[in-house]
């Protein structure tokens, strides 16, 4: 009696726990394949056949025109479209899963950069070398180095982005060339009423943008090029202090702690900025948007660096090659196509995504088109990849928690920034 | 097998008479055997979406992380871990880059673990608290005959039917810098980017979802209620207040502590509206959190993980069950009874 007695509640207490918890509890596959530069990655180098691509959401439909063309040329190679959704981390880790099981229908992918690490150190990308080798001539140097881990190229350069400046044309008559040019120029937003500078400061992906744009500006690092911790130094600290002490001046407004890019934009488009910090994207809208008040005053700088133009943190995607395809040869060729001028310039009117290629930048047609192309390459050309690394999300952590102590004064800087670096250690020392 | 069956039917249907001894082992014998077969399906559902999941976490959590060979660029497999995953969570110790162990610097994932059990049973105690007290109180109107009653319970329905995710964006704009809500007050708060606003707008969106959830709970329990109890309360001269302690308490108990025990659970396991309204920044990072943000940098961690919040939760259930009397089979039987 006594012992059902208990065993009863427990039953059910065990039967409610877990299936509450079960959704959380699956924790996904286990282990991770290792090697990789032998085995999969020696195979099928000659393939040739159907192929898949696979891509996130294709919201302006760009690819199936692409690969429409490329079916009609190539009618024994064929590329299916498998379109994922537009959430990045829900591609991840579709990829992840695809790359576990091992699956040779995910024959080429569309790779947002800071994943590139990760996948190559897990041995699920193909090193673009030797007869899978694709030329990077002609390319911007840092899109090339965000697809390259432990000096091998594991992907191609697809499309890529970078930071803006824009300001307002009618109060600024001259954009600042550096940051303490910028600070000065904050006292005409006071006289305005209006706020001087806002990035995207919440804590999410775009903090750690906006902080590794702060450090590598002011000349410092958050990796060194082997991937080790390397933000405790001073230039480090003296980048970080700048947003911290423009957010404690009053400069970046108080309001700018919860902005993304959207809350960002809104704001500047409501005139309520003078200098913003944000993608291309916000062009377009800010001068279309039958809400902005800025459409014929706004101009665009590259971001105000130490000395000169700042170090955007670059955007963009890579293409990349499974291992564990079966027809490397076909996948090596539909890379090049993706990479070709003609593609390239097609990505840039179609989609307004930024080419990768120098030389599209100065194409008077596309700057006709785009007026942002100048100040982009200027930003693309200094743009720093974000952290290269194969433990990417516990660096962005690191960056993020600590930038975002300093910046509301939980921490000073000298902390967060040995904290930061603590942090990045302790994820690569697993 | 049929006449098998015929038996324990015919001394069913003998009724109170008192059967053989040997028949009334025979009954249960094949009785027993029978209801396991019946219940085979289901158990074997059971056994494959709900243990093999937690046993297969269990076993991933005594595994150790790939870790990067320094060599090769590559990752490698971690091998066995012992209990190394559960101390780097339970005592907040990380790898040192040397080797050896170190409490995890702030900006990992496990330098949150204790803040984020303390986040999640305090998120757990005031929404509770909140949604019990307004869901008892909106039960008691919804109970009360009036025209438009079936209008007004299906309006209160309506937070909860609307998805957690499209909830959390809601308030998520609502509590925005620029949002309804500081416009309204004429306050300047920043809701999303400051640690106790941050918290009181969760809670806030937390119990306008669930409160009707609670509601429609305590309804059914108060509905249970038979109406000469009250009628023979009244003529005995209680007061409206004695009703409520010494009636209605006592007879709507085991329907909420059933229902109390629910959102206990639930709220133990809170995601979609912390994670979308801030992310998890400002002391708003609950249990799953930091599972779901684990699961990106390691899975066997965050199976450890996993466990120990299966472990929290499966202890606060048991102890409501146990000793709080909250019991969700009994209360569905003695409903029955009721009747």
């Amino acid at each position: 009696m006594k012992s059902k007695k208990f065993l009863l509640p427990a039953a059910v207490a065990g039967v409610l726990a877990l299936s509450l918890t079960a959704c959380g509890g699956g924790g996904g596959g286990g282990g991770t394949s290792s090697g990789g530069a032998s085995g999969d990655a020696a195979n099928n180098l000659d393939g040739r056949g159907p192929i898949t691509y696979v891509q996130g959401k294709d919201n302006s439909n760009v690819v199936r025109p692409l690969i429409e063309k490329w079916n009609a040329a190539h009618p024994n190679e064929k590329v299916t479209f498998k379109e994922q959704s537009d959430q990045a981390d829900q591609q991840h880790d579709d990829l992840v899963q695809n790359f576990q099981a091992k699956n040779a229908n995910y024959d080429v992918m569309s790779v947002d950069l800071i994943w590139v690490a990760e996948f190559a150190a897990k041995g699920w990308l193909q090193p673009l070398k030797d007869k899978t080798a694709i030329s990077t001539d002609g390319m911007l140097e840092s899109t090339v180095k965000s697809a390259t881990y432990n000096n091998t190229l594991y992907a191609a350069p697809q499309s890529s982005d970078g930071g803006i400046l824009y300001y307002r044309g009618d109060l600024v008559p001259n954009p600042p060339k550096t940051w303490d040019e910028m600070m000065k120029m904050c006292d005409i937003a006071k006289q305005n009423n209006i706020g001087c500078y806002a990035g995207q400061f919440q804590k999410y992906e775009g903090l750690t943008v906006n902080a590794a744009e702060a450090i590598n500006s002011a000349g410092g690092k958050i990796v060194d090029d082997s991937g080790k911790a390397a933000v405790n130094s001073s230039e480090a600290k003296a980048g970080l202090t700048n947003l911290v002490n423009a957010y404690k001046d009053g400069n970046i407004p108080t309001e700018a702690i919860t902005f993304q890019e959207e809350q960002g934009r809104q704001a500047f488009e409501a005139g309520k900025l003078l200098f913003h910090r944000n993608w291309p994207y916000v062009y377009n809208l800010a001068k279309t948007d039958g809400s902005s008040t800025v459409k014929d005053t706004f101009k665009m700088a590259p971001l105000p660096g130490k000395d000169g133009p700042g170090a955007s943190s670059l955007g963009g995607h890579n293409i990349a090659m499974s291992v564990y395809s079966k027809n490397k040869a076909t996948v090596a060729d539909f890379i090049k196509y993706i990479t070709s001028e003609e593609t390239q310039r097609f990505y840039a009117t179609q989609g307004s995504l930024a080419p990768v290629l120098t030389k599209l930048y100065d194409d008077q047609e596309l700057v006709t088109k785009l007026p942002y192309l100048p100040v982009l390459k200027t930003s693309i050309e200094n743009a720093v990849p974000r952290p290269v690394t194969p433990f990417y999300p516990a660096v962005t952590k690191a960056v993020q928690d600590n930038a975002y102590a300093a910046l509301k004064g939980e921490k000073t800087v000298d902390a967060a920034i040995s904290d930061m670096q603590a942090a990045i250690e302790s994820a690569g020392a697993k | 097998m049929s006449t098998e069956l015929q038996k324990p039917d015919a001394t069913a249907a003998a009724g109170h008479t008192m059967p053989s001894r040997e028949s009334a082992d025979r009954k249960q014998l094949t009785q027993g055997r029978w209801a396991y077969t019946l219940l085979a399906p289901s158990l074997i559902l059971l056994a494959v979406v709900i243990i093999y999941p937690v046993l297969n976490a269990i076993i991933m959590s005594f595994q150790k992380d790939s870790g990067l060979d320094p060599a090769t660029g590559f990752f490698s497999e971690g091998g066995p871990a012992g209990f190394e995953n559960y101390t780097h969570w339970l005592l907040q110790q990380c790898t040192a880059p040397g080797g050896g162990s170190v409490a995890c610097p702030p900006g990992t994932l496990g330098a949150q673990f204790w803040d984020s059990m303390g986040t999640t049973f305090f998120f757990t105690v005031v929404t509770v608290a909140f949604e019990t007290v307004l869901g008892f109180w909106m039960a008691i109107i919804m109970a009360r005959a009036f025209r438009g009653r079936s209008l007004i319970r299906a309006a209160v329905l309506v937070p909860w039917a609307i998805p957690t995710a499209v909830t959390a964006k809601l308030w998520f704009f609502i509590f925005a810098f620029e949002g309804i809500a500081n416009k309204l007050f004429g306050t300047q708060i920043l809701w999303t980017g400051s640690e106790w606003p941050a918290k009181w707008a969760i809670i806030i969106a937390d119990v306008w979802k669930t409160t009707p959830f609670m509601a429609l709970l305590i309804l059914a329990g108060l509905q249970l209620i038979p109406d000469e109890v009250y009628e023979a309360a009244k003529v005995d001269g209680a007061s409206t207040w004695q009703r409520f302690r010494l009636i209605t308490l006592p007879l709507v108990k085991p329907a909420l502590m059933v229902a109390i025990l629910f959102r206990v659970l639930d709220a133990l396991r809170m995601y979609d509206l912390p994670a979308i309204m801030t992310q998890g920044a400002n002391g708003t990072t609950t249990l799953s959190i930091l599972v779901v943000q684990q699961i990106r940098q390691g899975f066997n961690t965050a199976a450890a993980l996993s466990t120990i919040t299966f472990l929290v939760i499966f202890l606060v259930a048991f102890i409501f069950v146990r000793f709080l009397g909250a019991n969700a089979v009994d209360a569905a039987t003695s409903s029955g009874k009721a009747k």
